[in-house]
């Protein structure tokens, strides 16, 4: 039994090392798919097992949840997805706990060093579980995406989570009141939800990453609590992978975490006063076809708007037709655009375009100031100049793609409206830059319309 | 030794080994690797199994535990599934592009 555990382990951290490279990538899905199915049947024939019918119909349901769920979904929906996941394995480790904590009532079990991680289980796990699902509510736009905030925001969850803490260490010391456990547990919901909803759109990356991290650290804490050491090491890996990537994200935002958490950052900025209105060039398809045309490197910068109109598609015509006139294109993408970490490799991936053609922030900056044409496409703030100069700006010093050293940028846009970050973006007034207004989706396919026809003149 | 202190030595181990490995994943690859990982850390099911088909469970332990299950088995699936889906679609330039 513990040998099948430790292999199963070991399966899991070659599963997440073969991660590291897209060649390797999907023996290590394999190597993960194979470690669980050791760990699962191990505990089912480990001789703990008297009763099945339960455990069976659950493994039927979960099934016929998630295969639906894994085929059906589109690449777009990724983000909402993940934000599911992590709310139901929080889920699943808050009511393991819960029932833990029930069950060895009277047993005299309950010692400090079993619930000092249950406590910590079913505070991550409930809190994971409505945080995940505010999340999730927001992507797919359920929820307003802006951040909801009220006075004292900050004070009432504090105070909220110094109740659930000191109820929680309350119950270490005397686990025999059970009435208090449920007022700890909706404790824990409520706090979820309200340390979400004041978190805006812009900054789900580092949010989901977090969560993901917290689901991971509470099914660790399980592991704890059963004294089950493939539950430690799972969990581990996890909560570490989920702090490398919030991290990741916070670096790229130039932010804390506190600041993510806390900061409701994203709230529309009135005290800027009456704007003057400033000047900037548009154009039509047919111009915009005719600077692709003439450019012989082309850079693509796409973001968030990308993904809500589903242009990824059109992108690969677009990225196929420069291409064969012998165009070099290459897509730029800032570690925080889209909505979670990768999704906008994810979405161009889907549309067949090579990842060898994807390049990070730091590996492409350097080649914007040799490129004739920048392409925004739904990006905004990672791309907007003030970052580096305007130390006013509230996204000071946040890495960006140095788009405005292009000979040439354009940008796909709906409106003139600010980004998320609720700042006037400087790259739109400059003097090189061309606003196309529409539908990236319905534009880009313009584009594409407009270049064959070109050739054939 | 006690079993709590190995615990602890496990745990601190494996945090580390987790933020070595995960650092030299590209970030290409962040999407997945985050389905990845949730599939993984579905391995709660174990504690889940035990909890609700053990000797002398009560009913409230089988209620809990069978939605805990089929949380962890929804997050087992889909999560695997969907990340050999989107791996799947990484692709180099091939060469009929040339």
């Amino acid at each position: 039994m513990t040998y099948v555990y430790m292999v199963s382990a070991a399966l899991f951290i070659l599963s997440l090392k073969w991660m590291n490279s897209p060649a390797t990538a999907r023996r290590g899905v394999f190597a993960g798919e194979i470690g669980m199915l050791l760990a699962v049947v191990g505990t089912l024939i480990g001789g703990h097992i008297v009763e099945w019918q339960w455990i069976i119909a659950a493994f039927v349901l979960g099934s016929a949840i998630g295969i639906p769920i894994a085929y059906l979904m589109p690449m777009t929906a990724v983000p909402q997805r993940t934000a599911m996941s992590h709310a139901c394995g929080a889920l699943a480790a808050a009511l393991v706990g819960t029932a833990e904590f029930y069950q060895k009532q009277g047993t005299g079990e309950l010692t400090p060093v079993f619930m000092i991680p249950l406590v910590l289980e079913t505070l991550l796990g409930y809190l994971t579980f409505t945080g995940s699902l505010m999340a999730m509510g927001k992507l797919q736009e359920v929820l307003p995406q802006r951040p909801i905030t009220y006075r004292n925001q900050n004070a009432v969850n504090f105070v909220l989570f110094a109740i659930a803490l000191a109820l929680g260490i309350r119950l270490i010391m005397v686990p025999g009141d059970t009435l208090l456990f449920p007022i700890f547990a909706v404790l824990a919901l409520l706090f979820g939800v309200l340390l979400i909803i004041p978190i805006g759109g812009a900054d789900m990356p580092t949010v989901i990453a977090l969560l993901n991290s917290y689901a991971g650290l509470s099914a660790c804490a399980m592991g704890f609590a059963l004294g089950n050491r493939l539950l430690i090491i799972a969990g581990a890996l996890d909560g570490s992978s989920g702090l490398i990537l919030s991290i990741i994200m916070c670096r790229a935002m130039n932010r804390s975490f506190t600041n993510v958490l806390f900061g409701a950052f994203g709230q529309i900025q009135t005290k800027q006063g009456a704007q003057e209105q400033r000047a900037y060039r548009s154009a039509g398809p047919e111009e915009a076809a005719a600077i692709l045309e003439a450019a012989s490197t082309v850079i693509i910068v796409p973001g968030y708007g990308l993904a809500v109109a589903q242009a990824q598609h059109k992108i690969r015509e677009l990225f196929d037709t420069l291409t064969r006139r012998g165009i070099d294109v290459k897509f730029a993408i800032h570690p925080v655009a889209g909505r979670m970490p990768g999704h906008m490799n994810v979405l161009l991936a889907e549309a067949d375009i090579p990842y060898d053609r994807l390049f990070e922030m730091d590996e492409i900056n350097g080649e914007f100031p040799q490129c004739d044409v920048a392409l925004v496409i739904g990006a905004n703030d990672v791309t907007n100049p003030a970052a580096r100069t305007d130390k006013t700006s509230p996204i000071y010093g946040m890495p960006i793609l140095e788009v405005d050293k292009a000979h040439t940028v354009m940008v796909i846009k709906r409106s003139m409206s600010p980004g998320f970050a609720g700042i006037d973006n400087d790259l739109y007034y400059m003097e090189k830059t061309l606003m196309l207004f529409g539908d990236a989706k319905a534009f880009v396919s313009e584009i594409v319309k407009e270049l064959p026809a070109k050739v054939n003149a | 030794m006690s079993d709590l202190e190995i615990a602890l030595y496990v745990f601190m181990l494996a945090t580390f080994v987790g933020l070595e490995v995960i650092r030299k994943v590209s970030p290409l690859l962040h999407t997945p690797l985050m389905s990845l990982t949730n599939a993984i850390s579905a391995i709660s099911v174990v504690g889940a199994i035990l909890i609700t088909g053990r000797e002398g469970a009560t009913n409230l332990s089988r209620i809990l535990g069978f939605i805990a299950i089929t949380a962890a088995v929804t997050n087992i699936v889909s999560g695997f599934l969907i990340t050999d889906r989107m791996l799947k679609m990484f692709k180099r330039r091939s060469g009929k592009q040339q």
